[in-house]
């Protein structure tokens, strides 16, 4: 299990993802970590219960995921930086928490490294829960801010991010990863955390000394009042669509076909995409980092400069709603997926070479 | 004589507690949560916590207790107040956290927040309102529900064969290893109302000593959705509900586990 790095350690770091998360939120000042065990995250729980006594923070195993995400909300009321982690079931459960939350503008990160299929389902990696993170993290027009990391060193920064944009929007942060990401060993650059400069928390509850009560809520009875707070919401939502896209465009020079792909899907397709622009094929990709805010105009713009698209997704086809929603050029769109299995580099290798057929 | 009689009159010897907001309550009348607001209030100014405490509201007819209670407060989803309560004193050991929880809140949705805060010894103190009925959702069945009694979703009475028995919070809680306080008391007359206060005195000073988890359950009544006059209600407290919920201290610890 290693240790977090030091701050300001200019040396690379070798973790597992699920590691590099946990390293990501001490350095952002992270000392709450409330969870349930399910896998394929248990190394973030085990690595919290390891280390945080030691920073002053506390660790504690919930008796389920509902009482998590319960205890996150309570920590977070009080101002301080708060992380959970779990998978599909157990996200499914903390959902009424997650809009609680949203409704409550109350900042956390929650980790969902998702396994495949509805139910139990089985603990492969999967992209199945895109739809649940991105469109319906719990009732009545809630939405998380959603990144999407692909490569150890992401699990280690966008969980950085994740703390800072959760607090600058006051709404709940998801890291969606699976097994892949969760489970695999690199070096990183454990790039030290470096402060937005956040505004105060002048909501936070910490008992009313020195000034007047404080409320932290959702319901609002009074005559429009609910309307007007959801209104303000949906400017904030608006607001993060407009300031907090973030994508990589990989290899896209003057490629024909376009591949848009997130976390392990685009890992797997920038081998393919290597080896196909070796054969002379090109081919590039649009990588979204964020799944909400989606890049719509990225996409838009990849659109209209390819002659195809191939969405792979590890699931049976969920984002390519958001690539048909993104554009008018519906009949360049293709799809590839799998709802409990990776993509391997050949089969997504051959889909690019069909698409490109005569063009190189 | 007139000096004599100045001085009696001058002299206050009841006021609006500074915890409690000058605000009318939206209670029935002759429901029992204004009073317990009001014991809750007192024991805050009393013992001085007033500006070092964050309460957890629930769901029910108590969800707006932050429009009387001038705290710092954190509205909860149903039944799950005990875990927030629990990531609130986990950030901040040293204020005073409370919980204020129907019958519906604490013994159905939240047995399993309840149970496990307490069972944790999760320093803070849960101030349990038992009515036998779902309040604000129109008198439905609730866990506490006494056999025998109608109410919108036991149309026929509770039977215990399709139903089960009410169950016996204070009691239950009392059995766990991390509970430092478990009692059951009314507001059905001033005396019960001066145990009350005492009771819940008690729970806030088991927190502040840091001795572990305290609840006080209050019989309460809802007129309005037991289909009674007010003062029926308070007769039915003292009959019916002290038959199957004694009054009593059910567990006192004497000693922080701590120290
Ligand atoms: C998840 C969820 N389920 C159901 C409800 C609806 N609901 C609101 S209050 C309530 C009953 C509350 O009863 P109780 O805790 O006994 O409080 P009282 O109203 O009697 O004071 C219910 C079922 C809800 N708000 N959330
Ligand atoms: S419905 Fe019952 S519990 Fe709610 S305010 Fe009225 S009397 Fe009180």
């Amino acid at each position: 299990m290693s240790a977090a790095p030091a701050a300001g350690a200019a040396k690379k770091v070798l973790a597992k993802g699920n590691e590099a998360i946990c390293h990501g939120a001490v350095a952002a000042g992270c000392r709450f970590y409330y969870g349930y065990p399910i896998t394929p995250q248990n190394d973030i729980p085990e690595w919290m219960s390891a280390h945080l006594p030691a920073l002053g923070g506390s660790f504690l195993q919930a008796e389920s995921e509902v009482a998590t995400i319960n205890m996150i909300l309570g920590t977070s009321s009080t101002g301080n930086r708060v992380m959970t982690s779990s998978s599909g079931p157990g996200i499914s459960l903390m959902q009424e928490g997650l809009s609680f939350m949203v409704g409550s503008q109350l900042p956390a990160v929650i980790v969902n490294i998702s396994r495949s299929g509805p139910g139990l389902g089985g603990i492969a990696p999967s992209q199945g829960d895109y739809f649940q993170a991105t469109k319906v993290a719990g009732h009545g027009d809630a939405h998380l801010i959603v990144l999407a990391p692909h490569s150890v060193q992401e699990m280690y920064s966008l969980t950085m991010l994740a703390f800072d944009l959760a607090d600058k929007y006051r709404n709940p942060a998801m890291i969606l990863g699976d097994a892949i990401v969760g489970q695999m060993k690199e070096p990183y650059d454990p790039v030290p955390y470096v402060s937005p400069g956040l505004p105060e928390k002048t909501w936070a509850l910490t008992g009313c000394k020195g000034r007047a009560s404080r409320h932290v809520k959702s319901m609002f009875l009074t005559d429009g009042a609910i309307e007007t707070h959801n209104w303000k919401l949906q400017d904030k939502f608006r607001e993060i669509r407009r300031a907090e896209v973030r994508s990589e465009a990989y290899m896209t020079d003057g490629a024909r076909v376009g591949i848009v792909a997130f976390g392990t899907a685009a890992r797997v397709s920038k081998t393919a995409i290597q080896w196909a622009r070796k054969e002379g094929i090109a081919v590039g990709m649009l990588r979204p980092i964020t799944l909400f805010p989606f890049p719509e105009k990225e996409v838009r713009a990849f659109a209209e400069q390819v002659d195809a698209i191939l969405v792979v997704e590890m699931n049976t086809g969920q984002m390519v709603e958001d690539v048909y929603r993104s554009t008018t050029r519906h009949d360049r769109i293709h799809f590839f997926g799998k709802p409990c299995a990776i993509p391997t580099p050949d089969e997504i290798f051959e889909r690019i070479r069909g698409l490109a057929g005569g063009k190189r | 004589m007139k000096a004599a009689q100045k001085t009696i009159f001058s002299k206050k010897v009841f006021d609006r507690p500074a915890t409690l907001k000058d605000a009318r309550f939206h209670y029935c009348p002759g429901c029992h949560h204004g009073t317990i607001h009001r014991i809750i209030a007192e024991c805050i100014d009393r013992m001085e916590l007033r500006e070092n405490s964050v309460g957890v509201a629930p769901v029910g007819c108590a969800v707006l207790l932050y429009d009387y209670m001038d705290l710092d407060i954190v509205e909860a989803p149903h039944g799950r107040a005990p875990a927030i309560a629990t990531g609130i004193k986990r950030a901040l050991p040293d204020r005073f956290v409370f919980t204020y929880q129907g019958d519906g809140d604490l013994a159905s949705i939240g047995m399993a927040e309840i149970v496990h805060a307490a069972n944790r010894g999760e320093n803070l103190s849960v101030v349990f309102v038992n009515n036998t009925t779902y309040g604000m959702t129109g008198g439905q069945m609730a866990p506490t529900t006494l056999l025998g009694q109608k109410t919108s979703t036991s149309p026929y009475g509770r039977d215990f064969r399709s139903e089960g028995y009410p169950i016996r919070m204070a009691e239950l809680l009392a059995g766990l290893e991390g509970v430092a306080y478990s009692t059951r008391v009314t507001v059905s007359s001033p005396a019960h109302i001066r145990k009350a206060k005492e009771a819940v005195r008690t729970a806030f000073e088991m927190q502040l000593q840091g001795k572990g988890f305290s609840i006080v359950e209050v019989l309460s009544t809802c007129p309005t959705n037991w289909g009674m006059k007010p003062l029926d209600a308070q007769k039915r407290v003292l009959g019916e509900m002290v038959e199957y919920f004694p009054l009593g201290v059910f567990k006192e610890r004497k000693q922080a586990d701590f120290e």
